[in-house]
């Protein structure tokens, strides 16, 4: 019983910010998700699933999630691949590669609203160094952020960059989890480097791989700073994303319920993302015993 | 007997204390506002400074937060119920707190303080009325106009914008001064929602019926107003693509001289005294069947809740009704007081650049205010989004209006 309570106690002030500030309020916005609230003119008013309905059936629903899906189409493979790419680079022991590693790992630290900024110049149609570079080669780069087709791409670019240097990190844990005597095995049988990374290297790091698509494909739904910095949703709603609709309906449009039964949405969305993720894991995910 | 002593010591002391206070009887309101954010903090704590000096049983402590996060903060503080006791609306969003009561009618305070209301500026203070009730004193108004490049039109041979000029003389005008260069346009018009209301009604159109209960937003009128807007960009290009734009800011291209004009308010005019090197001035908007200019207020109003009516009162008053506060006002360009002091409207008037200062309340006569609605953010946001698509060229000004109609009459209740 003593021990119990000293367990309990040691745990309190972590208990007391995981209740206070996460438990009650997700309590709250599921009720909140039931009802019609503008926040300024008096309590809620409950109205069932009406919020929900709405959301379903709304045009709206169908561009977030088509925006959302753009995105991960572009962002997953793109940012597993440079990733892998970076940490294989990075997996190295020549001289100063600490500093290499810290330099990869500065954007990451990087505040999202600053480095938005920064690639809205970037992506410039006129004066941006992208399309600068893209100049050199004689193509002639797109209008990016005031593009319809390609603003959402432009945000891609920037998420890759900022969130490379994590999960390349993630990636170089996972290749130093590999026993040598594999490699050393290979090269006796005559494999070369590629045989080595497809035949050794890929299988191995599967696991770290399957960890990395989960976090991505979460973040992925979540995307918002990036949003609200570069494009607002904008042009012409070619970026609005789940966050970002949550956002305004709360804060800006004075609709806190219908901002509460979208999160819920999300969540769900997340939470059936996942699942499906897990239960695929069997086909190719290799634990190595 | 110490004890006794020490009771009676310490019993005197609280009365004196007690006592003490109530003499004093410093009132402490605080007053939350966005408009000063930036540049214009110093002119509001020079105000607050009079207005003690003024009023020493009255404290005002002042919170500035940046327009961007204004309402977040605001309404936040509204639930949690520490709304400060006085605070800033824009008109756009004073029907929405005035409707829901966060805030108190002043009729009562006025009457009791025997404040002459005919200080104030009638349309400034008709904007921040609500079912026959004045719930907020106008803190500074605003208006749009057409700056233009002086220079640009001596260049192109065009003579000056002057009131009675339409469309087509714009247009016409716009299109000689983008045949001076490549890196030179006529005019700069944002294409968004908050042009959109008014250009309509130059045209005769609105985007609500009469009683404001059903959309009409796309009548041949308002069809044919678009189609005049996209057509400056897409078919003339008198006014730049969001390409030849390339993130550059309106403001920065009539300043560098690339613009011939800006239609933009005059909260632009201190930006453009210090960065024009070029002769420029203001006209009235043109029309083409009617004439329709903005008009935008910011207002000082009472939180419903507060203990301290009367103090937040005096300050609300003397912001928005001081010969002081508007002088310091006029002084710093920081927008237009809304009085109607004749020697603080010489004074603004007086101000130059841009010499026809005049322009500014010859405007008044065709203003327009921004629908008053509750679902004022949302609506828009989804009319932004359609006239964006057509700005762009993904879909006919038609087929925008069509779209935004059938959406804001799924989506807004009027």
């Amino acid at each position: 019983m003593g021990k119990k309570l000293t367990i309990f106690l040691f745990l309190l002030p972590s208990l007391v910010g995981l209740v206070l500030f996460s438990i009650i309020p997700i309590g709250t916005s599921l009720y909140l998700s039931l009802t019609e609230w503008d926040v300024i003119g008096g309590p809620p008013k409950f109205h069932g699933l009406k919020n929900y309905l709405q959301i379903l059936k709304s045009e709206e629903m169908a561009r977030i999630l088509g925006n959302t899906l753009y995105f991960i189409v572009l962002y997953i493979p793109l940012i597993l691949i440079v990733s892998i790419l970076v940490a294989v680079l990075l997996n190295n022991s020549y001289k100063g590669i600490g500093i290499y590693r810290t330099i990869y790992y500065i954007p990451v630290l990087t505040s999202w609203v600053a480095a938005a900024l920064l690639w809205k110049w970037l992506l410039n149609p006129r004066y941006g160094a992208i399309n600068a570079i893209l100049g050199w080669f004689g193509i002639q780069g797109p209008s990016w952020l005031q593009d319809k087709t390609w603003a959402m791409p432009g945000v891609v670019l920037s998420s890759i960059w900022k969130d490379m240097g994590y999960f390349s990190l993630i990636f170089l844990a996972g290749l130093q989890g590999i026993d040598k005597s594999y490699y050393e095995a290979a090269e006796i049988d005559g494999a070369n480097a590629f045989a080595k990374f497809r035949y050794i290297t890929l299988p191995l790091v599967t696991p770290t791989l399957f960890f990395v698509m989960v976090i991505c494909i979460i973040n992925s739904f979540q995307l918002f700073p990036q949003v609200m910095v570069m494009t607002e949703g904008g042009p012409g709603g070619a970026t609005q994303v789940f966050v970002e609709r949550i956002y305004n309906y709360a804060f800006r449009y004075y609709k806190m319920g219908y901002a509460s039964s979208l999160s819920w949405i999300l969540f769900v969305f997340i939470f059936v993302a996942t699942i499906i993720q897990l239960r695929m894991q069997k086909r190719w995910v290799h634990y190595d015993s | 007997m110490k004890n006794l002593n020490s009771v009676l010591v310490m019993s005197l002391l609280l009365v004196l204390c007690l006592s003490f206070t109530s003499f004093a009887q410093v009132t402490t309101i605080d007053f939350l506002n966005f408009s000063s954010s930036g540049d214009n903090e110093v002119h509001l704590e020079r105000m607050r400074e009079i207005f003690e000096e003024q009023n020493p049983n009255i404290k005002v402590n002042i919170e500035t937060v940046g327009y961007g996060d204004y309402f977040v903060r605001l309404m936040t503080s509204v639930v949690a119920g520490t709304a400060p006791d006085a605070f800033e609306l824009n008109f756009e969003n004073f029907a929405a707190y005035a409707m829901k009561g966060t805030i108190q009618p002043l009729d009562e305070l006025i009457e009791k303080s025997g404040f002459d209301i005919s200080v104030s500026d009638p349309n400034a203070l008709a904007a921040f009325r609500s079912g026959g009730k004045q719930y907020g004193l106008p803190f500074s108004f605003s208006n749009v106009i057409v700056l233009y490049n002086k220079d640009l039109f001596d260049q192109a041979g065009v003579s000056y914008p002057t009131s009675d000029w339409t469309w087509a003389d714009q247009l016409d005008a716009a299109t000689k001064i983008r045949a001076l260069g490549e890196d030179i346009f006529g005019i700069f018009q944002p294409i968004q929602f908050h042009e959109f209301y008014k250009v309509v009604r130059q045209n005769g159109g609105s985007l609500f019926n009469e009683d404001m209960t059903k959309f009409t937003v796309n009548t041949p009128e308002n069809v044919e107003t678009l189609q005049y807007m996209v057509d400056r960009v897409q078919k003339h290009n008198v006014m730049p693509t969001e390409e030849q734009l390339s993130g550059m800011g309106d403001w920065d291209l009539f300043a560098a001289g690339r613009l011939g004009m800006l239609v933009t308010g005059s909260w632009a005019f201190p930006y453009m005294m210090e960065n024009c090197d070029f002769d420029w001035d203001i006209a009235v908007e043109p029309g083409n069947t009617a004439k329709a200019t903005h008009f935008f207020a910011n207002g000082v109003v009472i939180n419903k809740d507060t203990k301290k009516a009367e103090a937040a009162f005096e300050w609300i008053k003397f912001l928005s009704a001081s010969k002081e506060a508007a002088e310091i006002r006029v002084k710093a360009g920081w927008e237009l007081p809304a009085v109607t002091h004749q020697e603080i409207l010489d004074m603004y008037a007086a101000t130059t650049p841009p010499e026809s200062k005049s322009v500014i309340f010859e405007s008044l006569q065709y203003l327009v205010t921004p629908p008053v609605i509750e679902q004022f953010g949302e609506l828009s946001d989804i009319l932004g989004r359609h006239l964006e698509d057509a700005r762009d060229g993904f879909v006919t000004p038609q087929e925008a209006l069509d779209a935004a109609q059938a959406e804001l009459e799924m989506r807004i209740t009027l």
